[in-house]
């Protein structure tokens, strides 16, 4: 069961990897043509945008994942595209029935919920961010166009996790035997998950805002067709608010237990400490949105650097430091 | 919006326009108005917080004193130059300095005035009726014009048609109220009552932290299984202990502990798999009984808990010196990795005694040095263990004779020899190593022996006393409440304003009324669109249906 697991892992990663250069591909392949097309009347269409006051004002931009008439794009090209688009989206799906396959075998091979170490708890983690896209994606389908960043970040975890963390099945250390670690762990990880995704819409609203505001060079321009800052900015903000009230639960919930367990609801072990300051860049995020004079592209930033102290939390603690938390099977 | 407010509510306009009285600028007063004004602003909140999330970094980074002393110590060690300088700082005890502690105090001082004139406001808006609409209801985001002005439940009657609407609202449990030929509605209060508890309920964990900092206390100790290691609960049975500010040694709960039994299993990879203790407790003088703890329970007394945080070997050793006196001891180990190599030391300051005085000789205490491992490898080098249980368990001992510098005052481990000593030579080596197994027996260059008689099972416990720990729980749970009504709830208003058709209108709907609506999210509120239109549609329904029925 744990050699099926890791080789059901092995091929959700390729299957990410599939996702991520077909994404890459469709980009390239409407690419071409598109720029083309719409470098002189986008550019138009922008620059009347940016001369009125509002920057987001609605009306001065194009709406979401609209397309410019494509007159003289090459037919075959959009079509390419739009296979690939395909391509990705199959991809992307088989990928994450091959995560949770990775994640039910690890569980069954080690007869408990499969998140006892940071191997499992990434696997964990990133599968909850896949799961939650796939939902995004059928929701909203204009979200596809994020895709390229998701399944990049997904190589790179599930990669990390593969390679760096690895560690075989074992029962869980006795500080960790405890129905509060079901419920602490559960939690952290499903808001992980969700607060992780939030990245790939406020990295791709970044773009967006600079693509809006009629910015063409590399990073902006990938962001062509993706849906509008103000939706964008919208999802990023509904996944962070969905996710909050879960990980202060979870936060809640991991002193409870590490009062029966250690003797202290809160001791400031690193891992508790930079939950803390996750905790608190999202209430900073929170406020910062809900406060008019900060600007948008700020409250993003302000997502994103959430996001980088998750990682920070999920990855760095580990290895940096020690302390009561590090049950982390690697050393 | 606020003008609404502010019109149907004088009362505001008396305070927040209170200048008037006070004509002469008085500086002092401005300025610290407007600091005042500035601190419980937003921004400043959200600057607060920012540093509040940098400041606690290097509570990561560095080691800290509350929670690692021997680390911070060993830093010290490392980086002697800049060591000092970070301590001078509050670089080892981060969450209790004086820059950490003056960015959370001015962020809930900014709390306090930011939520205190809110709760007043929303206090008030409680108690007030919705505001009157706008004349123009086509100018709100949401404006419906009733697709069937007929429906009235008394036809052309627009006061009944008007309570047939408020009544319809009040069911969806919005706030109506009915002015003129206007209904005014107004839902989704909960959302800034779940923000004002979400805040206050910050609030209440800050005062839980500062009463268990204040009343609480803890204490660490190593507890040796058998009789004659049990300890009662004073201040200096605890190696480690720290007392709150209002906490005197005094106020320590009475009970005395007994370890008579420690079980630890392990998977064959070594990994621990289960802990459990079993003690004799009494508490203030009370009976003796059996209690069991664990990792994930700990023991519940009165007044204080008893966590088991670790447990280790502590080898039994029988010195007997040159006048054929005998000293039996157990002596902790500390372990050092998943395997329990065990070290430590076994000292011996009352031997050889001078047996016409019965004093010390300082030349002729005696030490060890050891390395006990509790699952030997089968061949050299000695040095590591290669179970945690104790399969084939040997000790290497080193013994040392001379002054063991106990006698200076100075504060020595238990678990190493003074150095000092070591280096001044007057303590030294007398002897090789030797691998010793259970029972056996070796004898020193004196003559003396020691003997190996097997080992004791310690465990290490801290027991602490956190008050307030209810309070935390109960204002967390607020919070979280709080929390979820703040960021799901939805503040919104509606009106429904029925304009009695003219009576010489003389058109065929003679008698019917033009019923208009209007809506105003005031939040962020995607859905609101079709919330509106629902209850326009129901407006028609509802109304339409009680006709049918009459
Ligand atoms: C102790 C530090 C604070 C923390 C941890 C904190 C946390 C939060 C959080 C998590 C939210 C999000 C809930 C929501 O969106 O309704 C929030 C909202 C809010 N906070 Fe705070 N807060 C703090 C201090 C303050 C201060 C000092 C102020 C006043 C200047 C303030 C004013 C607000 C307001 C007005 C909202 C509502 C935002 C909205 O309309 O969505 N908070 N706070």
């Amino acid at each position: 069961m744990a050699a099926l697991s890791d080789q059901l892992l092995v091929f959700t990663i390729l299957g990410y990897l599939i996702a991520m250069i077909s994404h890459a591909a469709s980009y390239a392949f409407s690419g071409k043509g598109a720029v083309a097309a719409i470098s002189r009347p986008a550019r138009q269409l922008v620059t009347v945008g940016a001369g009125e006051s509002g920057s987001d004002a609605p009306a001065a931009v194009p709406p979401s994942g609209s397309v410019p008439p494509t007159g003289d794009v090459p037919a075959r090209s959009t079509g390419r595209a739009a296979i690939a688009a395909r391509i990705a989206m199959v991809a992307t799906v088989l990928a994450t029935a091959l995560h949770l396959g990775a994640l039910v075998t690890r569980g069954v091979a080690a007869d408990r919920l499969p998140w006892g170490n940071m191997y499992e708890f990434v696997l964990t983690v990133t599968f909850v961010g896949a799961a939650g896209w796939l939902y995004l994606l059928f929701r909203w389908p204009s979200v596809r166009q994020l895709g390229l960043v998701l399944t990049l970040v997904m190589v790179l975890l599930l990669g990390i996790a593969g390679l760096v963390l690895y560690t075989p099945v074992v029962p869980l250390v006795p500080a960790l035997n405890s129905y509060w670690f079901e419920i602490h762990v559960t939690t952290i990880v499903f808001s992980s998950g969700i607060l992780l995704l939030a990245f790939v819409p406020a990295a791709m609203y970044l773009m967006r805002a600079g693509y809006e505001s009629g910015k063409r060079s590399f990073p902006y321009v990938l962001a062509r067709r993706s849906p509008s800052a103000v939706t964008l900015e919208r999802l990023t903000f509904g996944l962070n608010a969905f996710a909050f009230p879960i990980f202060t639960f979870a936060v809640i919930a991991g002193a409870v237990w590490a009062e029966a367990a250690w003797g202290r609801a809160w001791g400031w072990d690193p891992k508790e400490t930079w939950a803390f300051i996750s905790w608190v860049v999202y209430a900073g995020y929170l406020h910062a949105r809900a406060t008019p004079s900060v600007k948008r592209n700020v409250v993003a930033w302000i997502s994103i650097l959430g996001f980088l102290t998750m990682l920070m939390n999920l990855f760095g603690v580990n290895f940096f430091f020690t302390g009561l938390h590090s049950y982390a099977g690697v050393n | 919006m606020s003008s609404v407010e502010q019109r149907t509510d004088p009362g505001t306009r008396a305070t927040s326009d209170g200048p008037p009285r006070v004509r002469r600028p008085n500086r002092l007063l401005a300025l610290l108005r407007n600091s005042w004004r500035q601190l419980t602003s937003m921004r400043t909140a959200l600057i607060l917080l920012f540093l509040l999330a940098v400041a606690a970094i290097p509570g990561s980074v560095l080691p800290q004193r509350n929670i690692s002393p021997e680390k911070v110590n060993a830093y010290f060690d490392q980086h002697p130059d800049l060591a000092p300088v970070l301590d001078r700082i509050g670089g080892f005890d981060v969450f209790a300095s004086i820059w950490f502690s003056a960015i959370y105090l001015l962020l809930f001082t900014s709390l306090v005035g930011c939520i205190a004139p809110r709760m007043r406001d929303h206090f008030r808006t409680l108690r007030s009726v919705p505001p009157v609409g706008p004349k123009r209801l086509d100018r709100l985001p949401q404006h419906a014009v009733l697709a069937d002005p007929e429906v009235a439940g008394a036809r052309g009657d627009a006061d009944a048609e008007l309570s047939a609407i408020a009544a319809l609202l009040r069911k969806r449990r919005w706030r109506v109220v009915v002015r003129g030929n206007t209904v005014a509605a107004e839902k989704g209060y909960l959302k800034e009552s779940g923000n004002l508890l979400f805040h206050i309920s910050l609030l209440a964990m800050l005062v839980g932290v500062a009463l268990g900092s204040w009343y609480g206390w803890h204490g660490n100790r190593l507890l040796v299984a058998g009789k004659d290691s049990s300890f009662c609960s004073t201040l200096d049975q605890f190696s480690e202990s720290g007392l709150g500010p209002r906490v005197q040694a005094t106020d320590l709960p009475r009970f005395c502990l007994e370890l008579t039994n420690f079980k630890a299993q392990f998977l064959p990879s070594g990994q621990p798999e289960s802990f459990s203790a079993s003690v004799l407790v009494d508490q203030d003088g009370g009976a003796q009984r059996a209690a069991d703890f664990s990792v994930n329970s700990p023991l519940r007394l009165d007044g204080a808990n008893v966590y088991l945080l670790g447990h280790g070997y502590a080898p039994v050793i029988r010195y007997t010196d040159r006048n054929g006196k005998s000293q039996t001891q157990a002596f902790p180990f500390l372990s050092n990795d998943g395997n329990l190599t065990s070290e430590g030391v076994a000292t011996f300051p009352d031997v050889n005694l001078d047996p016409s005085t019965g004093q010390r000789d300082p030349k002729a205490q005696v030490a060890f040095e050891g390395i006990y491992l509790p699952t030997a490898p089968d061949e050299a080098p000695f040095v590591r263990s290669q179970f945690p249980a104790e399969r084939n368990p040997a000790l290497m001992l080193i013994p040392y004779r001379g002054n063991l510098g106990m006698d200076a005052g100075m504060p020595s481990s238990v678990y190493s020899l003074n150095q000092e000593q070591v280096r001044e030579g007057k303590l030294t080596q007398v002897g090789e190593a030797k691998l010793l197994r259970p029972n056996d027996r070796w004898t020193l260059d004196d003559g003396t022996t020691v003997e190996f008689l097997g080992t004791q099972q310690y465990i290490t416990l801290t027991v602490r006393y956190a008050p307030a720990s209810t309070l935390m729980l109960v204002s967390s749970v607020l919070l979280l409440i709080g929390l979820m009504f703040s960021l799901f709830g939805r503040r919104r208003r509606v009106w429904f304003r029925v304009t009695p058709a003219a009576p010489e209108d003389g058109s065929t709907t003679g008698g019917s009324s033009l019923i208009e609506a209007g809506g105003l999210p005031r939040t962020d509120y995607a859905g609101f669109a079709d919330e509106f239109n629902q209850l326009v549609a129901a407006v028609e329904r509802g109304a339409g249906g009680r006709e049918g029925t009459e």
